[in-house]
């Protein structure tokens, strides 16, 4: 064996090797777009109220408080990003219905704690977090926690108020009355009471929904259940399976062995796709999947520019040999120029799309980059491994 | 399995006749764009979009455009995918006004399970058209100056030429058939953007390289030459680009539309490769400045040696 040709088997099977190892478990190492797994893809917008200007601060406060909203409801990995100036990039994956996460983020309602003459002493920007808890007897409080500011407030107004109501109010209904029973001076506080444990945990909600800074709008939503998520799966999955099947006869229909040799180049084309996935940490979406399914079909496009070739080759009455040979190398700018068209629209895509069109855009990219390897690389290492057990019967 | 591999169809002579096919159905596609134009999608003309799956497979159209008539939404529309299964869309409400219609819905046909919700507001719309109209520029631009450098100048204009027929007959399509324009679409236009051009550079790739060693044969009979001497690459190459898609359109539910216009893309596109870049190549070439002098080194130098190497072959058969 030739020592160019080592070389390039034990660099063939250490890629292969790499995209094993990246690629399973499949589950764990591919992502899975919130329209495949099902969950909330919000953007919000901060916009100006005559009492609360946008400022930089605020929207920070906003992604605080949000987050803050968020995170005790269980949503495992939530992305809570700032776009711009004034967008807000909200994504819940796994949430069961689409309804339920503008609810949760949507509040834009005014939290206010009000003495008995109904005098505001604080508002809930000051709240850090509210959740709920057990106190020794086992009853089910909700425990407030102010920032500096705030602790310091509550700690008038609860000196004020001892033995009296302190009522929490949100957009001026009151959603619970609870006795001040001594001074807070830690900025943390319970609420003790007569409720349920959902009671406690509705009301915890409603404390960390409390206000926002600043007014917010949902300019975006799109939410969908793990149901529909599960159904696109299967049927991008049965509709990639049939036609990666199909191409399969057809190659080793019109190409013969060396058509098996094609078709075991594009399983390893689909293998380290789902490796170039797995490395690159991309997010596997619906129209990803369509750029797969797509790349299953023009993947081949490599090997059968290459075979054609040989054919022609063949018919001039060369040597079978040579005929690969020339194949190749002639089909070669043919596949590197039609490759690289290609592979501009794809990165207009990956530039200029948003969200699911990304997730397209970096299958079609891969595809296009990988193909091209398993063509030119795998099925000429493979041809020349079978060397002289191939006869030109093995083509035509 | 050798049925095109000999294939010498006159596409150059045919040429006058292509150009008027394709005149009129691109004449009826822009007809229907003027005055029909596009059914966008919520993604670009903004809106809410409810998709509901009804526990009992016995719920009409009607009923729901019943329930939301009474909700002053009877503009909506509302799709059946399955006996029970709904797309509604309808302007864009807000989330209590949603949980209404959603709880009259529910009290008045039947339980359901929500699949899916979705409002996009028009700003979002606005700045997705803009990023859809920079994409399909970017690509043209960055595409004419890749075939410039690889090819020359006439070969980026041909192609384009035949991508934009393509392109503007499946746009035409999309408005007789009032099919919705939702990003995936625009993602499948842009494949198809990616894919046409595909074909037409292997043939160019072709004739480039049959420039180079037919040097005293008309341009119009070797531009026919690497039509042909493509053909089944590009039909097979199509076939198999066709075969995944095809399965996509019958299975893909929410892919069909997606899938669906790259099959007509698709045709189109190779049709256009081969019956419009070539012969439009033609008509650049009135004063015959278009050669072979772009080859690169590599290939010249492969075909090069492919003549040596097939003197070679023949010198050794005379011999025997």
């Amino acid at each position: 064996m030739k020592q160019l040709q080592m070389f390039r088997m034990v660099f063939v099977i250490l890629v292969i090797g790499l995209a094993l190892y990246f690629v399973f478990p499949l589950d764990k190492n591919i992502n899975l777009g919130l329209d495949l797994q099902g969950g909330s893809h919000i953007v919000l917008e901060c916009v100006d109220s005559p009492n609360a200007p946008v400022d930089s601060d605020a929207v920070n406060r906003v992604i605080e408080i949000i987050t803050n909203r968020i995170n005790p409801e269980g949503v495992k990995e939530p992305v809570i990003q700032r776009q711009g100036e004034r967008r807000i990039l909200v994504q819940l994956p796994g949430m069961d219905d689409p309804q339920e996460a503008e609810g949760l983020i949507g509040k834009t309602a005014l939290l206010e704690f009000k003495d008995q003459n109904g005098e505001t002493l604080l508002t809930g920007a000051y709240l850090k977090t509210a959740k709920t808890s057990f106190d020794r007897f086992g009853r089910p409080n909700v425990i407030l926690e102010f920032d500096e500011e705030g602790a310091k407030l509550f700690e008038q107004a609860t000196t004020k108020n001892v033995g009296k109501i302190l009522a929490i109010t949100l957009d001026g209904q009151e959603i619970s009355t609870p006795v001040v029973q001594e001074p807070i001076p830690s900025g943390e506080a319970s609420i003790v009471g007569q409720f349920s444990v959902e009671d406690a945990q509705r009301l915890a909600l409603l404390l960390r929904s409390g206000a926002l800074p600043v007014e917010v709008k949902i300019l975006e939503n799109r939410s969908i259940g793990p149901t529909l998520g599960r159904d696109s799966i299967n049927r991008s999955l049965k509709a990639g399976i049939v036609g990666l099947f199909l191409i399969l006869i057809f190659m080793v229909v019109i190409y013969k062995w060396f058509g098996l040799v094609a078709d075991l180049a594009l399983l390893i084309c689909m293998l380290l796709m789902m490796g170039g996935l797995a490395i690159l940490n991309a997010t596997l979406t619906l129209p990803g999947i369509a750029g797969i399914v797509l790349t299953i079909g023009m993947a081949v496009d490599a090997n059968i520019l290459i075979f054609e070739r040989i054919k022609e080759e063949l018919q001039m009455d060369k040597t079978f040999r040579a005929s690969i040979e020339a194949g190749f190398s002639k089909a070669f700018v043919a596949i590197f120029d039609a490759n690289v068209t290609t592979l501009i629209a794809a990165i207009a895509l990956l530039y200029f799309g948003s969200g699911p069109i990304r997730g397209f855009a970096v299958t079609l990219s891969i595809g296009i980059v990988v193909s091209m390897f398993t063509a030119l690389v795998v099925t000429k290492l493979v041809l020349e491994l079978l060397g002289q057990r191939l006869t030109e019967k093995a083509l035509v | 399995m050798n049925i095109l591999s000999k294939a010498d169809i006159k596409f150059v002579s045919r040429r006058k006749l292509f150009y008027t096919i394709t005149g009129i159905v691109i004449l009826i596609s822009l007809i229907s764009l003027l005055f029909q134009g596009f059914n966008f999608s919520i993604d670009f003309a903004g809106g809410t979009l409810i998709q509901l799956a009804f526990k009992e497979s016995n719920v009409t159209v009607a009923e729901i455009r019943n329930v939301l008539g009474e909700m002053n939404l009877a503009s909506s529309t509302i799709q059946s995918l399955s006996n029970n299964e709904f797309v509604i869309r309808t302007v864009q409400v807000e989330l209590p006004e949603r949980q209404k219609i959603l709880e009259t819905i529910e009290e008045r046909i039947g339980v359901f399970e929500v699949l899916r919700v979705e409002t996009v507001g028009p700003v979002i719309g606005q700045s997705l058209k803009q990023l859809a109209s920079l994409a399909v520029i970017f690509a043209f631009v960055g595409m004419i100056a890749y075939i410039t450098i690889r090819f020359q100048f006439k070969y980026a204009i041909a192609s384009i030429i035949a991508l934009a027929v393509a392109v503007l007959i499946v746009l035409g399509t999309l408005s007789i058939l009032q099919k919705e324009i939702s990003i995936p679409i625009i993602a499948a236009i842009l494949t198809i953007v990616g894919y046409s051009i595909n074909n037409t550079i292997v043939i160019f790739d072709r004739l480039r390289e049959n420039l180079k060693t037919k040097i005293r044969s008309p341009l119009g009979e070797v531009i026919d030459l690497s039509i042909n001497q493509s053909l089944s690459r590009t039909i097979y190459t199509s076939l198999t680009t066709l075969l995944p898609v095809l399965a996509l359109y019958f299975f893909g539910g929410t892919l069909s539309d997606f899938a669906f216009v790259l099959l007509v893309g698709i045709t189109v596109g190779t049709y256009s490769s081969i019956c419009i870049a070539g012969p439009i190549l033609l008509e650049f070439d009135k004063k015959g400045t278009i050669s072979a002098k772009k080859i690169p080194a590599s290939t010249q130098k492969a075909v090069e040696q492919e003549i040596k190497v097939v003197k070679k072959v023949k010198k050794s058969k005379k011999k025997k």
